[in-house]
Parts: structure tokens; C-alpha cells; sequence
């Protein structure tokens, strides 16, 4: 008798999980469901952290009409894809790929379920259900640049690079661009550590640019290491995507922080109303507040507060543009003629350094 | 001239968890027992040390913590390896997944929080001296506690009678135990060890080279540690000097960098390995250097009634 329950309790489970799972027609009180992928811990005090927030505000904005998910700690590797696969196959008909290394997974995913739509950050390539967006943090980066070379007593900034792909070339080269704009005499180091995120080698580094007389330090490198050095020698530090005063409240003089929440709502609207497409290209920045700048430091004096606004509200009317010629690279070839603007397709290929960066690119 | 007393400072800071670590897994090894769960307890002692020392305010309160979880993660290893006969890679192995998740559940409240870093001491006279005093007197107390670590760890093996039962353990338990040497006994004392300096080296990276906690934050180096003990031929001496030269070339290439010295970055990046691999070869040229200082007996268990 007993047994004949749990066998028709069984039953009733499996049918129910059947139809859960079978492509049911689309009613129109049935939420979306919105996936995210991510590629740290929602905990990780940065990037992924900045990407959860957003999606917390989606949830918000939007309500009932949707059903957000999430996986974190997902590597950029082939397990990606199997999160993909389960995510599509589970009903989400909106995905968001929070880090550049899923690009190959994604393409693959996305030519199984024609039906999903799939948003790619940072990425380059597109398909019929993909599109991709990118902030521009050169404008960040270059309005760092702009305290950076008003504050520092020794002309010589410094940069700890993760690797040196286009991406982050392009932020180095606009901080330099943004510190030469306010202080011709402006000299930069960098050092790359090859890692993302090592907070011991990104300290050594950090040490290493202060002890050869860098006193204000950029990073493209994800732990606060770099603010705890600069604090306890004096000197300045600049945060990336979350703020990081906690970690050195007089070293940090500002960062760079995004918040995707106005890009995610908008996309999302656009799946609702059956507006969405593929092969797109995004790119937000200051204006549409996707690049947001961390507090300014109460010690920068008024003067260089009004011209970073200045620059800021330059950059968001797009009276400034960080990538004006005339720009060298650092051996002196002329790489944008004056007059010009560097077009964003060429961002992906980017490899030189501009004049005032010490050394020579890694090849 | 002026650049060398960077370099160096950051060289100590660089090869002192290193050194901890290395060292008790040199007792470890030397007992004959093989524990690969270094990560995994340099990860609970700095996520152990950063909580503690974050609720009292205590450094020292901070490491004992740390050293308390190392070794409470290498008393599970031990009762494994040691009293069910599990195998030793595999229990280290998997003690070292076990700490990555349980750190990074514990801490999981801790991600994003300031502590205050233990402070280099002032030895007075001695730090004052230009440069001399810079270069040797202005360290945080772990760093001289290293030291004496490494005296202590030389002339236990070498020169105290329970040392060298340790290491009779460590080439034949057999007859050490046939004997009546207590192998169990002595080999529990050894992970315990083990697990108290992982712990002690987690939490000089929580509280003093980075003072925060970050998941993962000890970035392979319980591995390298493993590595030094090999490179050291399970001599303390070579694996302090193998630490210290670890940290060096690691903070060579940054320094290179810095001078934008014409070399290629990912080279740079690879110059600590190299040049623990040329060293290795350089140490195993004549094969007889490894074979005869490695344990006999090492990662094989033993139980007294077989």
C-alpha cells in the first residue's frame, strides 16, 4: 500500500518536471526569464559584484514581467558552454555573458537555440542571436589620467596592466592621454603582471612603481592591493570597478565603476516588445551612465575638481573625445593625424603605446 | 644603489610565507608522509587569521588562530592518511579542494574588508642605521620569527634525538617501529606541525603582505612551497635559500619592468620557474642527490599491526 503511494507521488513529480520542461507556448503572463552568467563570485568586491547589482536593479524595474537567474564562478573554459546549453535549455530566452573569455562557448551555444538571445560583453563577435557591449572606459580612464596628472609631485604615473590586449591598452593610453592634457611633462610606467587577480604580485608591483618614484598608481587588475601600498607610503591609487576607499581612504583619489542596470533594463525591454536583434554592437560610457567615476578624494583642491568636471561634462556632450589626434605612439610615428578621431573598430586591434609610456609594448 | 633596499624588503615579504610553509612541510616529509593540502591550509589560516585578528584587534591572536585551523584541517589529513590508510596524494589533494571552498564559504562575509597590517618593529639604534638598518632591522615580527623557525627546524632534524627518530620514521616505519619508536605518534606531531606553519604562512598574507581576504588569495603558492622542499632536497637550509631566491627573481622581473628594460614581460614572468627548474637540474646532475635525501619511506603508509 505504502509503496503504492510513493510510486504515484513519483509519478505526479515527473510528470510535473516533464511539462516544466517541455517548450511550452508562450503565455503572456508567463515572466521571462533573464540568465547571467558570471565569471567570479558575486562576493568578489568588483566586476561580477557590479554585474549582480544590476541585475538585482532589473528585477526591480521590471517586476513581475520577468524571472532573473544566475550562475557565478563559471570558468572561461568549455564548462561555460555546458552552463549555456542548461541555461538555454531550462526556458531562459535571455542570456547575459558577463566576461570576455566566453566568446568561443557562446558561438557555439547560440547556433543550437536560434530562439535565445544571448548578449556578449566585451566581446567581438556576433550571430543572428548575439550582440555584444562594452563599456568605454577609456573616458574613465582618461579622467583618471586628468587627476592623476594634476596631483602627482614627481611627473611619473604608473600602471599595473593585466596583460596587454587592446582592452586594456586602450586604458593606459587614454590615462596617459587624460595626465598630458592637464601636465605636458607627465611620464608613465607601466608593469604587467600577467593575472587578472594575484593581490600578492599586484602589492610587489604596486611597491615597485612607488620605489621608482611613481606617485600615483593606476591598475587594471582587480584587488584593492595596489590602495593598501599606496596608503601606507603616501602616495595615490585609483580603484576599478567597485570602490575601494576602504582600502585607503587618502590613497584613493577616485576610480572607475560601471553600472549596467540602465543597459540590462533597456535590453530587457526590448525582448519583451519583441524589438530585439542580434549583431549589434554597444557601446556605453559616461553619458548613458554606464561608466560611473568612484567619489573624488576630499584632498584634490578645487581647481582640479573644476577642470576634471570640465573634461567630465566635455567627454559627456562628446565635445572631448580622449582619442583626438594629433597622438604618437612612443616611438614618434604619428598614429592619428590632427583633426581625426581614432574609430572604435580599431580599439580591437590597438598594441602601441602613445608618447610618455616608458618602455615598449609585450609582444 | 637606493633601488636594492626595495627590492630586498620586498623580497623578505615575498619569500616569508614561502619560508613557513616550506619549512613544516619539510618536517612532514622528512616523518615520510607526502601532504599536498598546503593551499588548502595556508587558505583556512588566512581566512582563520583575517577573522580573528579583524574581532580582537590582535595580530598575535590573529596568526594563533591561523595556526589553529592549519591545524585542526591537518588533524582531518592526518586521521586519514594516518589511522584509516587512505592515500596520501589523494587526501592531500582533496584537503586542498576542501580548504579552497570552506575559506571561501567562511569568509564569504569578509570579502571587502580593511585590517589593520601588522607593523615592521623598530629595534632602536639598529633601524635607524642608513640602509644596513633598512635593509635588516625594519621587518614585521613574522619575518624574525621565520628565522628562528628555521634555526629551530635545522637543529631539530640534525642535532635533537626525537629529530632523528623523525627521520628513521621517515626512511623505514618498519623498523623504526620494530625498534619501538612510536611511528604514528611521531608522524601525527609532524602534520600537526605542518598544519600550524600553512596556517601561520595563510595568515601572513591576510594580515601582512595584503592585508585583506580575497578568495584563493594565496594564488598557487602552497604549491610552490611543495616544490621548495623538493628543490631544497628536504634540506631547511636550501629551502630558506630556495624561498628567498623564489622571491627575489619574482620581484627582479617587476623591477626590470619598472626600468623598462627591453625584455619581454611573459619572459619575465616565467624567470622564478626557469630558474627553479634550472636549479633543479643543476642540484639532480648527479641523480644520487635526490634519491638519497628524499624519505625512503615517503607517501607510503604504514600501520603498526600490518
Amino acid at each position: 500500500m505504502e509503496l503504492r503511494k510513493i510510486w504515484n507521488a513519483l509519478r505526479v513529480c515527473v510528470a510535473a518536471g516533464l511539462t516544466a520542461t517541455l517548450p511550452a507556448p508562450a503565455f503572456a503572463a508567463e515572466p521571462l526569464k533573464v540568465a547571467f552568467v558570471y565569471l567570479g563570485p558575486v562576493s568578489d568586491g568588483g566586476w561580477t559584484q557590479q554585474h549582480d547589482v544590476a541585475r538585482k536593479k532589473l528585477e526591480a524595474a521590471l517586476g513581475s514581467a520577468i524571472k532573473t537567474t544566475y550562475v557565478e564562478n563559471v570558468p572561461e573554459t568549455a564548462d561555460s558552454e555546458r552552463v549555456f546549453r542548461q541555461l538555454a535549455a531550462d526556458g531562459n530566452k535571455l542570456i547575459f555573458a558577463t566576461s570576455f573569455g566566453y566568446m568561443e562557448p557562446l558561438q557555439k551555444v547560440a547556433k543550437l537555440f536560434p530562439d535565445v538571445k544571448f548578449e556578449h560583453v566585451n566581446g567581438f563577435k556576433t550571430a543572428a542571436n548575439i550582440s555584444v557591449y562594452e563599456p568605454r572606459f577609456e573616458e574613465g580612464f582618461y579622467l583618471i589620467g586628468v587627476i592623476a596628472g594634476q596631483m602627482t609631485k614627481t611627473n611619473t604615473l604608473g600602471f599595473i596592466g593585466s596583460f596587454p590586449i587592446p582592452s586594456v591598452m586602450r586604458n593606459i593610453d587614454s590615462m596617459t592621454l587624460g595626465a598630458q592634457s592637464v601636465n605636458p611633462k607627465i611620464k608613465m610606467k607601466p608593469i604587467w603582471v600577467n593575472t587578472w587577480y594575484d593581490p600578492g604580485k599586484e602589492r610587489q608591483a604596486a611597491d615597485t612603481l612607488i620605489a621608482q618614484g611613481a606617485d600615483a598608481v593606476a591598475q587594471n587588475t582587480d584587488s584593492p592591493a595596489s590602495i593598501q601600498a599606496a596608503q601606507e607610503k603616501g602616495t595615490y591609487a585609483f580603484s576599478i570597478d567597485a570602490d575601494m576607499s576602504s582600502f585607503g581612504k587618502k590613497a584613493q583619489l577616485t576610480g572607475t565603476t560601471e553600472d549596467w542596470s540602465g543597459y540590462y533594463i533597456a535590453e530587457t525591454k526590448k525582448v519583451l516588445d519583441g524589438t530585439w536583434n542580434g549583431n549589434r554592437h554597444t557601446r556605453w560610457g559616461l553619458k548613458e551612465g554606464l561608466v560611473v567615476m568612484a567619489p573624488l578624494n576630499s584632498d584634490i583642491p578645487p581647481e582640479a575638481v573644476k577642470v576634471f568636471e570640465d573634461k567630465k561634462a566635455k567627454l559627456i556632450s562628446g565635445e572631448l573625445n580622449p582619442f583626438a589626434g594629433p597622438i604618437k605612439d612612443n616611438g614618434g610615428k604619428e598614429m592619428v593625424a590632427a583633426g581625426s578621431i581614432m574609430p572604435a573598430a580599431t580599439f580591437n586591434s590597438l598594441n602601441w603605446y602613445v608618447e610618455g609610456i616608458e618602455g615598449s609594448v609585450p609582444k | 644603489m637606493i633601488a636594492i633596499v626595495p627590492m630586498v624588503a620586498s623580497t623578505v615579504v615575498a619569500a616569508t610565507p614561502l619560508i613557513y610553509a616550506a619549512l613544516g612541510e619539510t618536517v612532514v616529509e622528512r616523518s615520510g608522509v607526502l601532504n599536498l593540502g598546503i593551499e588548502g591550509m595556508m587558505l583556512i589560516g588566512a581566512v582563520a587569521g583575517f577573522a580573528a585578528a579583524r574581532a580582537t584587534g590582535s595580530d598575535g591572536v590573529g596568526f594563533a588562530a591561523a595556526a589553529a585551523a592549519g591545524v585542526a584541517l591537518s588533524l582531518i589529513f592526518g586521521f586519514l592518511t594516518l589511522n584509516l590508510q587512505t592515500n596520501q596524494v589523494a587526501t592531500g589533494l582533496a584537503l586542498t579542494l576542501f580548504g579552497v571552498g570552506l575559506s571561501a564559504f567562511v569568509g564569504h562575509n569578509l570579502a571587502g574588508l580593511p585590517v589593520e597590517r601588522l607593523a615592521p618593529i623598530t629595534i632602536p639604534g639598529l633601524t635607524a642605521i642608513p640602509v644596513v638598518g633598512d635593509l635588516l632591522f625594519h621587518y614585521d615580527v613574522m619575518v624574525y620569527l621565520s628565522v628562528a623557525l628555521f634555526v629551530g627546524v635545522q637543529w631539530f632534524l640534525t642535532k635533537s634525538r626525537i629529530g632523528l627518530t623523525l627521520r628513521a620514521i621517515g626512511e623505514s616505519p618498519a623498523v623504526a617501529h620494530a625498534i619501538g619508536k612510536p611511528v604514528l605518534a611521531t608522524r601525527y606531531l609532524a602534520v600537526i606541525f605542518g598544519g600550524a606553519t600553512a596556517g601561520i604562512a595563510g595568515a601572513y598574507l591576510s594580515l601582512v603582505q595584503t592585508p585583506m581576504w580575497v578568495e584563493g588569495m594565496s594564488a598557487g603558492k602552497g604549491w610552490i612551497a611543495l616544490a621548495l622542499v623538493v628543490f631544497g632536497t628536504w634540506k631547511p637550509t636550501r629551502v630558506v635559500v630556495g624561498a628567498y631566491l623564489f622571491g627575489g627573481v619574482t620581484q627582479f622581473q617587476l623591477f626590470a619592468q619598472g626600468f623598462a628594460l627591453p625584455i619581454p614581460t611573459e619572459f619575465l614572468s616565467m624567470l622564478p620557474y626557469a630558474a627553479t627548474i634550472i636549479v633543479l637540474v643543476i642540484i639532480c646532475r648527479d641523480p644520487r642527490t635526490i634519491l638519497l635525501n628524499q624519505p625512503a619511506s615517503l607517501g607510503h603508509s604504514f600501520h603498526p599491526t600490518a
